[in-house]
């Protein structure tokens, strides 16, 4: 059979490799290329070896600044959903009456697209801050923790659901035997509950891992980088060099490596360390 | 579980506090859609009655302002269009990378894997070139490329579903006289239809929201989809935005996203179970 399925490669496979090529394959070889250039248009290019990578940590400090803000921003979100989320799960397992009505009320932000989530909060944050006659724009801090507050109440409902997956996996007898040996609540949930959903953590700390170090919409809606370009993150700064600065398209597409790197080398390393603390059950 | 009565009660109405917590940010929206759009920053937290009312007037500007039928019908044609293609081609294509046991199908394979952890913003700018060149900047075109960009995930999920059908059943199918399309779809395809229902809500919820591919190769004009239009409501106002319009369109752009939930519910949450394992 496998010889006959080798002559349909036109019709099976065929197809999603030329749309792969044009989306993905070609753009990213070009991309590559691109970041060792300098052009203005992509027919003519300059090739300048590493200068463009050496440009971003010293004649534009954008980047730094982007770097900086993703990163405390990342971490601040991580901790926070993955918490959240997880008592959430725990409220939701315990059977209460109407558990599938608020797993549904908690979910429902998640579907919403993150150019409509940052305008909705944008009206909710600045219609606080308005009472003391400020908006979100006035200082960074307000748009980091406007970002860390929408950014929870998006994500929160999509990991609580892989956790109340991962905590029915819990066998009950383990609990019931830790909680006969005297183990206290605390305990129970530190040392029995918590190393057997180890690997629902895993899953979603790299899912807030990679969706927050490359938010882009709802830092476009909520902020726009406001003030100056202290609330960027690292997606928009890559966006605003290519299309808001004439000349630095070669420094963009080398940021674009940059980032590329980092967001691949960080999801190595989260996966390494979370994998090495699962335990069987 | 150990549980108890007395804190059940307490996590209850702990749930229930939490629960108009979620649910605040989208009752404001709703609220203010129905406000004269003067108040609206200033008085964001009122209920609007008398003057403040404005009946349905936002909602007729919002629409009217924004062509707002006509993007919700490009953003529907568009994720139409690609999530067909999606669970179609890129199914074919991971029957085809499992059965066909090659150096060139692994390659395949592993780029495809590869492809999933790559942020837009490296392939941007060449992309949106060469989408230029090829004429592809049209609803059906931005398909194509959504094909090529769901393609490592949904190539993924279904390889990995595909692995656990034993062969004997595509063998049986082969010598009753089935040629390999015939035996895809009589035989392969339902068996993977569970797979296809989680790929093709993940990615429809992806390409109706994703706003900077359709704003970058289809532009604001003539094929703005539903986030570039409200993003447009903004940008194009130059600070004269017509908030009242502006709230009703938030709206406008939320009812479908609830209407599909409501719909198929259990499969949305089953899709992020099954979908989140690929971590």
């Amino acid at each position: 059979m496998q010889k006959s399925l080798k002559k349909y490669f036109a019709i099976f496979a065929l197809p999603t490799v030329i749309a792969f090529m044009i989306a993905f394959v070609i753009p990213f070889i070009m991309g590559i290329y691109l970041s060792f250039t300098e052009f203005t248009v992509i027919t003519n290019t300059d090739f300048v070896g590493l200068e463009n990578y050496i440009k971003i940590f010293t004649v534009d400090d954008s980047f730094m600044n982007a770097l900086w803000f993703t990163t405390k921003f990342t971490i601040v979100s991580i901790v926070t959903v993955n918490v959240f989320a997880f008592g959430l799960a725990l409220m939701l397992s315990r059977g209460i009456k109407g558990t599938n009505l608020f797993r549904s009320v908690f979910f429902m932000p998640n579907l919403i697209g993150g150019i409509v989530l940052g305008y909705i909060w944008n009206l909710l944050i600045n219609g606080v801050l308005g009472i003391f006659d400020v908006d979100i724009t006035y200082k960074a801090a307000y748009g980091f923790w406007g970002l860390v507050v929408l950014t929870n109440w998006q994500m929160i409902g999509y990991m609580m659901i892989i956790y109340v997956a991962g905590l029915q996996n819990v066998p009950s007898d383990v609990l019931e035997a830790a909680n006969i040996d005297g183990a206290s609540a605390p305990q129970r949930l530190f040392k029995v509950t918590i190393p057997m959903v180890m690997p629902s953590i895993t899953i979603c700390t790299f899912l807030t891992l990679s969706s927050s170090f490359k938010l882009f919409d709802q830092n476009l809606a909520l902020t726009a980088g406001a003030p100056g370009m202290e609330t960027s993150m690292l997606a928009m700064d890559i966006y605003n060099t290519f299309y808001l600065r004439m000349g630095f398209e070669g420094v963009a597409q080398a940021k674009a490596v940059v980032f590329f790197v980092l967001v691949a080398l960080i999801a190595y390393i989260q996966l390494r360390i979370t994998r090495s603390k699962e335990v069987e059950s | 579980m150990i549980k108890s009565k007395k804190s059940d009660k307490g996590i209850f109405v702990g749930l229930i506090a939490l629960s108009l917590l979620f649910i605040y940010p989208l009752v404001l929206v709703l609220v203010n859609s129905f406000k004269n759009k003067l108040y609206i920053l200033k008085n964001p937290f009122e209920i609007p009655m008398g003057e403040m009312f404005a009946g349905l007037d936002n909602y007729i500007q919002g629409a009217m302002q924004s062509d707002f039928i006509r993007a919700f019908a490009v953003s529907l044609t568009i994720t139409v269009l690609s999530v067909v293609g999606i669970v179609l081609l890129t199914s074919m294509t991971a029957w085809y990378i499992v059965r066909v046991k090659s150096k060139f199908t692994k390659v395949m394979y592993y780029l495809f894997v590869f492809s999933m952890i790559v942020p837009f913003q490296m392939v941007m700018y060449p992309m949106v070139y060469i989408v230029g060149q090829l004429n592809l900047n049209n609803p059906i075109g931005i398909s194509l490329v959504y094909v090529g960009f769901g393609a490592g995930l949904s190539v993924f999920m279904f390889s990995g579903f595909i692995k656990g059908i034993p062969l004997t059943i595509e063998e049986a199918a082969n010598i009753d006289g089935c040629n390999p399309l015939q035996t895809f779809f009589y035989v392969v395809f339902p068996i993977l239809k569970p797979t296809a229902i989680t790929v093709a809500i993940l990615n429809a919820m992806w390409v109706w929201n994703d706003y900077l591919l359709p704003y970058l190769v289809l532009g604001t004009k003539e094929y703005k989809t539903i986030p570039v239009a409200i993003q447009q409501a903004v940008l194009g106002a130059y600070g004269n935005v017509n908030w009242g319009a502006f709230m009703a369109m938030l709206v406008l752009a939320i009812i479908p996203i609830v209407a599909f939930y409501a719909a198929c519910q259990k499969h949305i949450i089953k899709g992020v179970i099954s979908g989140s394992v690929k971590g």
